[in-house]
């Protein structure tokens, strides 16, 4: 590892513990961390759009033409067009012009709806529909192993619980009688739905963590520290020293407040 | 004022302090990290059925990998498209490959860049050797790249990946490399894997597989998990990984242990104590329901 690597890597792993440090309380070197983020992620996407959206889809296909004849002389220039309306967007800026905006707008909006609907309908609606009301097999069902929920179990549930999930939406009729027993189904089925899809999200936001610790000791440990590295310099170790003695002073800095403000009473919350 | 009988011990097991939370799974999460052991991973049909599509595609065969993710997604997505691609790569399949999220053809060449280093060393994955080969761009694969607007994308490379795409990631036209010849759309390739971190997944199911037919397999995070499943039933993606989980079935499924694997036996630890604290959370409403039910409040 050169010294750059570890500069890069060091920062990464500094700015890991910074975000993390936000679990205690709100701190400036969480501040610094999340408003590097959005300022990079910022910087880089305008950059990226830039390169992979204007250059080869503008740029690009009017550079035969001219600037002083603003470039229609180009072989397309049609390609200026959605030039325009994408400026007239910017009118929003203006009180006065903002309502020019609504042109591009409209057209994006015709356009992104047009294309969208019939597929959209096609593939997320009726498809959706004709395999919920696809014969159940029952044959899979009585041939299956016991709980295979890969044959006919998973389609009597699914048209349980579609059933009972939709009926619990219906407002027009009171939910009693047998009626509010399958609603109450429905309920049931929509919990089930829900505990999946927490379970999934606590599994995904423990995996953000294991995937920072596993970077922090093979990424940045392992090899920031590792002596016998050609590129070994004392550098690494006094980097990493003058960042902790940042945060050390940190830490030391706010126990001496919380020491003077222990006695004091704490004001009363409305 | 705070009254005695609201700081019961079952008022108190319901509000533990967030950090001592915090902290116990840090400390849980460490522990289980650095301690040498393994869990058992369970593989699901609909994990298999990706590998084995992928296992028997004749040799030159082109799959196609949606990478739309960023760092955000990488813990759980890298270790898909790591997997998959060293088994693409080491099959002799050939990859292209496009990143429809503005972060992602960073993701998208670490990837290509760490797997083609490791198809340099002889491997032996299921018992089956593999010696080592350069995998070269143009050849084996084809980065395309990033451009906005994933639907008219996914719709422009269906009539043909140069209406998107003149030229591949690095500004080479796409006429011009070797992979390229004779490739037109997705008719040419075996199939399409989109690992993805955002809603891009529903512009592939959309607007590429129900517009053009073609076999879709899907990675994605493990909150978008129970979103897409229905897709799976219906028959429009005929494979699913899903999460960290999902990752770590396919690496145990092309014997190529890497990050999920190890990832799992921490999960295991984690969801044991995430489950001790909602039992104690229940514990303590339950209880504390009750006794205030049988004190008459």
């Amino acid at each position: 590892m050169e010294f750059g690597t570890f500069l890069w890597t060091t920062l990464g792993a500094m700015l890991t513990l910074a975000i993390f440090s936000f679990l205690y309380k709100d701190n400036p070197f969480y501040k610094f961390a999340e408003h590097l983020v959005v300022g990079v992620s910022a910087g880089y996407w305008a950059v990226i759009l830039w390169h992979n959206g204007l250059v080869p889809n503008l740029f690009e296909r009017l550079q035969d033409g001219d600037w002083y004849l603003l470039w229609l002389n180009s072989s397309r220039p049609w390609y200026l067009i959605p030039a325009l309306l994408g400026v007239l967007m910017w009118t929003r800026f203006s009180k006065k012009y903002a309502w020019i905006s609504r042109w591009p707008i409209a057209m994006y909006i015709g356009i992104a709806t047009g294309v969208a609907i019939p597929l959209e309908m096609a593939n997320r609606v009726n498809k959706q529909l004709y395999a919920t009301m696809s014969n159940i097999h029952w044959s899979n069902f009585f041939g299956s192993g016991f709980l295979d929920t890969a044959a006919g179990y998973s389609e009597v549930i699914v048209f349980i619980g579609t059933i009972a999930g939709l009926i619990y939406f219906f407002f027009s009729k009171a939910h009693t009688g047998t009626f509010g027993v399958i609603a109450k189904v429905g309920i049931y089925i929509l919990m089930i739905g829900f505990g999946a899809s927490f379970g999934l999200t606590v599994m995904a936001r423990i995996s953000l963590f294991i995937q920072r610790i596993q970077f922090m000791h093979e990424d940045w440990a392992l090899v920031a520290f590792d002596k016998t590295n050609p590129n070994y310099s004392g550098w690494f170790p006094a980097f990493f020293w003058l960042v902790a003695l940042i945060v050390i002073g940190y830490i030391i800095k706010e126990f001496i407040i919380y020491l003077k403000n222990k006695d004091k009473p704490k004001p009363e919350k409305a | 004022m705070t009254n005695k009988q609201d700081t019961n011990i079952f008022n108190r097991m319901m509000s533990i302090d967030r950090r001592w939370v915090f902290l116990l799974l840090i400390v849980v999460c460490v522990t289980a990290y650095f301690l040498p052991f393994s869990v058992p991973i369970l593989v699901e049909p609909e994990v298999a059925v990706i590998h084995e599509f992928i296992d028997t595609l004749p040799p030159g065969s082109i799959v196609f990998l949606a990478i739309d993710y960023d760092p955000a997604s990488l813990a759980e997505l890298h270790p898909m498209t790591y997997a998959l691609l060293e088994q693409c790569f080491r099959r002799n399949l050939r990859v292209m490959c496009t990143a429809l999220h503005p972060n992602g053809p960073s993701m998208a060449e670490a990837a290509f860049l760490a797997v083609a280093d490791s198809c340099r060393l002889d491997k032996t994955y299921n018992g089956e050797f593999f010696p080592a080969r350069e995998v070269v761009n143009g050849v084996d694969y084809c980065f395309l790249g990033y451009k906005p607007y994933p639907a008219l994308v996914i719709l422009g490379m269906g009539t043909n990946f140069r209406l998107p795409f003149p030229s591949d990631y690095y500004g080479t036209p796409l006429d011009s490399i070797p992979l390229m010849k004779g490739v037109q759309n997705y008719d040419q390739t075996a199939c399409v894997v989109n690992i993805s971190g955002t809603s891009g997944t529903e512009y592939w199911i959309s607007y590429g597989q129900g517009r053009f037919n073609f076999p879709l397999a899907l990675g994605v995070t493990g909150v978008m998990g129970a979103e897409y499943y229905p897709y799976l039933n219906s028959g429009q993606v005929f494979g699913y990984m899903a999460g960290m989980l999902g990752a770590a079935q396919y690496e145990k499924l092309a014997d190529n242990p890497g990050k999920a694997i190890i990832a799992m036996k921490v999960q295991l630890y984690a969801h044991f104590l995430i489950i001790f604290f909602i039992i104690i959370g229940n514990i303590g409403f339950f209880m504390d329901k009750f006794k205030k039910n049988r004190e008459g409040r």
